[in-house]
């Protein structure tokens, strides 16, 4: 989990792109390490095939500057998609501190997306981490496309919501980017909660940031409770 | 270098390192973690160390009670017989100090100022647009 290295006064936290192949995490990276004034991130590092697969994971660190005296920073990676490099994939999930599902709204990637998603749930429960209490969220991305799926599709294939069990936690709770929808609330007398989603168009850059900026806040957030 | 199986840095001592330590340390953490699935498939519990010989610069990772990885940058000044001579006490006293800091346990675990996120999310709009 985020490392807080008090002899260095830095913070380092690890956000991992997660996601079925050609889903476009590759593309959010490049897109965050393209429009990033360069004195903010460092090299953007891919362990590629010579077909620009992703072989094990790429790597991008940014640089938030300095606060409160601590030198403040988020480490990016993406996993390889490709169901055949889950050894690869598992790794990457050591100490993760933020997850964002990058899922391709293309309708034919619908059983891709769910696969990649019991595959990051069971990686996950592997290391003994919990996905409904970690900052994870999901990113709906290729929205430009003529064959995407609604998002209403998307939401019940790939974010049906889970058992809100804590009594306190239990009540409707507004989606703060999506405006009359929640992420929790009462279905059928069962409480539920959904991870926030993003919709996404990452070869443009459109809601690239939007997802940093709210897994990274979540983060952070983390670190004080 | 002390990097952690996470991929970060922890310390560095000596010659300032002429490259970006931040993803040197990710690809450190990478290199352990692959090598380490590798030794499993031909039935080996791990590799307890890693040598990357090369022409000028060569490089020696060993583990230290599984959490993290000391990784030694030499020249063709030293051998690696030397390195390893070296490093094994080392890694004998620094097992020590780690596995008592983890025994610790995580009592009084880190806990930022108040005031911290107010600032980290501030810079955040700044940084990738409000």
């Amino acid at each position: 989990m985020s490392m807080i290295n008090y002899a260095s006064r830095e913070i380092n936290c690890k956000l991992v792109y997660y996601g079925p192949g050609l889903g476009g995490k590759t593309t959010n990276l490049e897109f965050v390490y393209n429009k990033v004034s360069p004195n903010s991130r460092g090299k953007l590092i891919s362990l590629a095939t010579e077909t620009e697969r992703t072989l094990f994971f790429d790597f991008l660190p940014v640089d938030l500057g300095t606060i409160r005296g601590f030198k403040t920073r988020f480490h990016l990676y993406t996993v390889p998609g490709q169901v055949y490099y889950n050894a690869s994939r598992k790794l990457i999930l050591k100490g993760v501190d933020g997850v964002v599902f990058v899922a391709d709204s293309q309708i034919e990637r619908m059983e891709a997306n769910i696969e990649s998603m019991q595959n990051l749930y069971d990686n996950m429960a592997q290391h003994g981490y919990n996905l409904t209490t970690i900052p994870f969220l999901i990113q709906y991305n290729k929205r430009d496309l003529p064959n995407a799926g609604t998002i209403r599709e998307l939401q019940a294939a790939l974010n049906p919501g889970w058992p809100v069990e804590d009594s306190a936690r239990q009540k409707v709770t507004p989606d703060p980017y999506h405006e009359g929808e929640s992420l929790v609330e009462q279905l059928d007398g069962q409480w539920v909660e959904r991870a926030p989603y993003f919709e996404a168009v990452a070869m443009t850059g459109e809601g690239v940031f939007d997802t940093l900026k709210a897994v990274s806040k979540l983060v952070l957030k983390s670190l004080g409770s | 270098m002390i990097v952690d199986r996470t991929g970060q840095m922890v310390a560095v001592v000596g010659e300032e390192p002429s490259f970006d330590p931040t993803a040197f340390a990710s690809l450190t953490a990478a290199d352990f973690s692959a090598n380490d699935q590798l030794a499993r498939m031909i039935g080996e519990p791990e590799f307890g160390s890693l040598f990357h010989q090369g022409e000028k610069e060569s490089m020696y990772l060993a583990d230290i009670a599984r959490r993290v990885i000391l990784v030694v940058l030499f020249d063709n000044r030293t051998t690696l017989g030397l390195v390893k001579l070296r490093v094994r006490p080392t890694v004998g006293e620094l097992r020590h100090v780690f596995e008592e800091m983890f025994t610790r346990g995580t009592a009084g675990q880190a806990e930022v100022e108040t005031g911290f996120l107010g600032e980290a999310e501030d810079e955040i709009d700044k940084l990738f647009g409000a």
